[in-house]
């Protein structure tokens, strides 16, 4: 098994044309051989291309293949959320969040819900809380899922990624189950959850935790001492603590670099605090580290969901949905025969909850990286401005750095690496 | 019930920059700091270096403009300390008769540029010093406007087929000038007709 | 097909019942019929669609039982093109470069509701449905449409190939833009944008 170490030794140490560094990768004369053929190629990737893991256009420039520069275009996919959710009430909100992050929409679904509700001083039930916790770590686990899959056919293996979107069939079930849509899901509303989990669905649950851990461990057999993996991989798209920190990078970017942050354990919510967790952290920074985290925290996922269950058995029965009819809409039953339910339902569907003034910022730990969503509100129903802070989009704007000095083929596995999504970058 | 107490670094901050730090207000459990706009990054970077504010993480910079038009563009940085464990979240009001520019924090974190070409390409807000300030989302010669500003309708300001038009003209590869990239070097050195093709964006004529 | 006795608008017709050798068929029925068993996707994946596809192509619903496996990222070398997701502005002259660049004969399916008609975002950035800038075969409606739904639109396709006569030359015109730069006429796109149904009831303002 090959390793490349971590640290480019320098074959000659050069300046390119700004001053910086060169970082020689072995073997590749250095700049005495500009002598010979100093023309650099611009080469253009997207945003129409099956590696860029959505329409994200990489402009390079190449040394060979080395690559000097590497500059992202984003953009492609926007689509003005940001703008029409100051034309939505808050509950009306929540399907476009199911869009941004179409990977993990039930994590999206809840940030938005815990955001609205942080702006209204709301506090749900816990079966609430339990159940919001399983939609994020089974958010967690397909948004994963599909990273390493899509990471594995860029660095060229087919085989574990139907496996793994097997496995995403089941939680897509379980989403469908439980929300009607398999994606969409659209699943929070202020103040609770648009419906509890059906009869049957916990025993199901219980089934995929089960049996995931074992096709992940025929997945860590495939990769984690391949050594191809492990050629590509490690030493590959090395980022430090201190860049990763400044450049504002979160999630398993920024773990991977050796920094413990997880919003999880840092600011707790919906009572992770009482779940018995780890959450994995590497050491180099490098796309190898990042692979072990996320798989790490694949399975850390699936130990919380197993706690969720349990707490859940214990919560049979206990509402879902706080007690406020100023936020949750009265079943239909009083609506239609009782007055006071009829108000509640009329002002609510025709005027929207109305927060208090003010603004809030609630960031979760997204299986991306730290999602925030900023709501600044006055006092009408349709916020004034709805900030999404985009995880991917910061961790993607570190790819130059950790792409000069790569080979081409390295830009790919780095690309792949860093786990975006368009939809949440250009949202 | 009593109001929640501001984060210390409202006090720190009034003791170190005076009448620089305006006003401040806690919502949500949040601290916010308004800060006049010529002390900005000066502050900015206080709070970056200072030991005992150490906020090394940048979390989010974004503007927001009120419905209200007498109300002044805010720009607004989420700071963090890891360290401390801390947030604060900055101001910096923008008078809207006058140009909105202000200074850019990509020195201090390398994190803000792309989100301050954001703001820039939403809310036509100036950051000075920026190495890079062109357009993220929307492409380079996009005529519209600022989408985000409260005078742009939600469905812009051209018609459709005008909208269809324009963005069907703008040709995506040549968003990015090749006189920016190192190819300047050589720039001089390729052939005329490429040359011109590369300043038009073209790609060669079919035949 | 072949060794069974034929209806009478079957394409396929037995010559001869003593040998099984020979079989006789209209060749538009033979090109068409090659065409629709391979149909080489170009799999313009954009959005949260575009994960749906993945599913289709992945093992439960799996394309390649249709001959689709062999996704075709270059467009030189694709059959159908597949917009799976919604398609910004800044994204529309890719999508007519991609289309332009794909040789004929060739189709277009459009997936999902922002593919057909710009979907919930009737805003700024968005085209409202890709026949605004090139031809579309099929529709899919939903968000995303299940698998299933883009399947039945792939047997759709199908089934509309099947019905195309190879001495039709207006089938294989290539649609390009006009002089004004737009595929179809600025009224019509103007027309077909408009908003309608519930966006224009959410927008309005409280």
């Amino acid at each position: 098994m090959s390793t490349r170490t971590v640290e480019f030794e320098l074959a000659t140490p050069g300046l390119d044309a700004a001053g910086r560094d060169i970082r020689v990768p072995l073997g590749v004369a250095g700049p005495d051989a500009d002598e010979l053929a100093p023309e650099h190629m611009l080469i253009n990737i997207g945003p129409q291309h099956p590696a860029t893991h959505g329409v994200l256009r990489l402009v390079i420039e190449l040394d060979g293949e080395t690559v000097k520069r590497c500059i992202p275009h984003v953009g492609y996919l926007h689509s003005g959320f940001e703008k029409l959710g100051e034309y939505r009430h808050y509950n009306q909100i929540v399907p476009l969040t199911d869009r941004t992050d179409y990977l993990s929409p039930m994590a999206n679904n809840v940030c938005l819900a815990l955001a609205a509700e942080k702006l209204m001083g709301i506090t749900v039930t816990e079966r609430c809380q339990v159940l919001r916790v399983i939609a994020c770590e089974m958010s967690r686990i397909i948004s994963h899922i599909v990273w390493l899959g899509t990471t594995g056919i860029d660095i060229g293996a087919f085989t574990p990624v139907l496996w793994l979107f097997h496995q995403r069939e089941k939680i897509y079930d379980l989403q469908e189950a439980w929300t009607g849509a398999r994606l969409t899901t659209s699943l929070t509303r202020v103040g609770g959850m648009m419906a509890d989990i059906p009869d049957g669905w916990e025993e199901r649950l219980r089934n995929f935790c089960r049996a995931f851990p074992k096709v992940l461990n025929e997945v860590d057999t495939m990769f984690t001492r391949n050594a191809i993996w492990c050629g590509r991989n490690q030493g590959v798209g090395v980022i430090s603590r201190a860049a990763a920190v400044n450049g504002s990078l979160s999630g398993p970017m920024l773990r991977s670099t050796g920094v413990d942050y997880d919003v999880r354990k840092d600011r707790p919510y919906l009572g992770y605090e009482t779940y018995d967790f780890d959450v994995p952290v590497g050491e180099f920074g490098d796309n190898y580290d990042r692979y072990l985290v996320r798989l790490e925290e694949m399975f850390q996922s699936t130990r919380i969901l197993e706690q969720a269950l349990d707490r859940l058995a214990g919560l049979r029965g206990a509402p879902v949905n706080v007690d406020d009819p100023r936020v949750i809409l009265p079943p239909k039953s009083r609506a239609m025969s009782d007055m006071e339910s009829m108000i509640h339902h009329f002002k609510q569907v025709m005027e929207g909850i109305r927060p208090p003034v003010g603004e809030a910022y609630m960031g979760i730990e997204n299986p991306k990286g730290e999602l925030g969503y900023y709501f600044v509100s006055d006092g009408s129903a349709k916020p004034v401005r709805w900030r999404i802070r985009p995880p991917s989009f910061l961790n993607l704007s570190a790819l130059p750095q950790m792409c000069e000095g790569a080979l081409l083929s390295d830009v790919i596995a780095i690309n792949a690496s860093v786990d975006i999504v368009m939809g949440e970058i250009d949202r | 019930m009593t109001a929640p107490a501001p984060s210390p670094s409202v006090a720190a901050l009034r003791a170190r920059f005076g009448d620089s730090v305006v006003r401040h207000r806690v919502s949500c459990g949040d601290t916010i700091v308004w800060v006049a706009r010529d002390r900005a990054h000066d502050i900015l970077a206080w709070l970056r270096d200072d030991p005992g504010q150490a906020f090394d993480y940048l979390t989010d910079v974004t503007a927001v403009e009120y419905r209200d038009a007498e109300l002044p563009l805010e720009v607004v940085y989420q700071l963090r300390s890891l360290a401390r464990h801390a947030d604060l979240r900055v101001k910096v009001e923008l008078d809207k008769a006058a140009p909105l520019e202000v200074d850019s924090v990509c020195d201090l974190w390398t994190g803000a540029n792309w989100v301050e070409r954001e703001v820039f390409d939403m809310f036509g807000v100036t950051f000075r010093g920026h190495p890079d300030l062109r357009r993220i989302l929307m492409w380079d010669t996009y005529a519209e406007g600022f989408p985000l500003r409260k005078d742009f309708p939600l469905r812009g300001h051209f018609s459709r087929s005008e909208q269809t038009r324009q963005a069907l003209a703008a040709n995506p590869e040549s968003h990015y000038s090749p006189e920016e990239l190192s190819l300047a070097e050589t720039y001089h050195e390729i052939p005329d007709d490429m040359r011109e093709r590369l300043s038009r964006g073209e790609h060669g004529e079919v035949a | 097909m072949g060794l069974t006795v034929p209806e009478a608008d079957a394409p396929f017709t037995e010559v001869s019942g003593v040998s099984p050798n020979w079989m006789t068929a209209r060749l538009s029925d033979l090109v068409n019929w090659s065409r629709t068993r391979s149909l080489w996707p170009m799999p313009f994946g954009t959005a949260c669609c575009a994960i749906e596809f993945m599913a289709t192509a992945a093992s439960r619903y799996d394309l390649s039982r249709f001959g689709m496996e062999r996704q075709a990222f270059s467009p030189r070398q694709a059959d159908v093109l597949i917009c799976a997701g919604r398609l910004p502005f800044k994204l529309a002259p890719v999508i007519r470069r991609i289309w332009d660049q794909m040789p004929q004969p060739k189709w277009s399916i459009s997936m999902g509701a922002c593919a057909s008609s710009g979907g919930i975002f009737d805003n700024y950035a968005m085209v409202q449905g890709i026949d605004t800038i090139i031809p579309v075969d099929v529709y899919v409606p939903g968000c995303p449409p299940r698998p299933e739904g883009l399947l039945y639109a792939i047997l759709l396709l199908q089934k509309k190939i099947m019905g195309e006569s190879l001495t039709d030359q207006q089938l294989r015109v290539e649609q390009t833009l006009g002089a004004d730069g737009l595929f179809r006429s600025p009224a019509l796109i103007d027309e077909v944008s408009e908003p309608f149904g519930n966006s224009v009831h959410q927008t309005r303002s409280a």
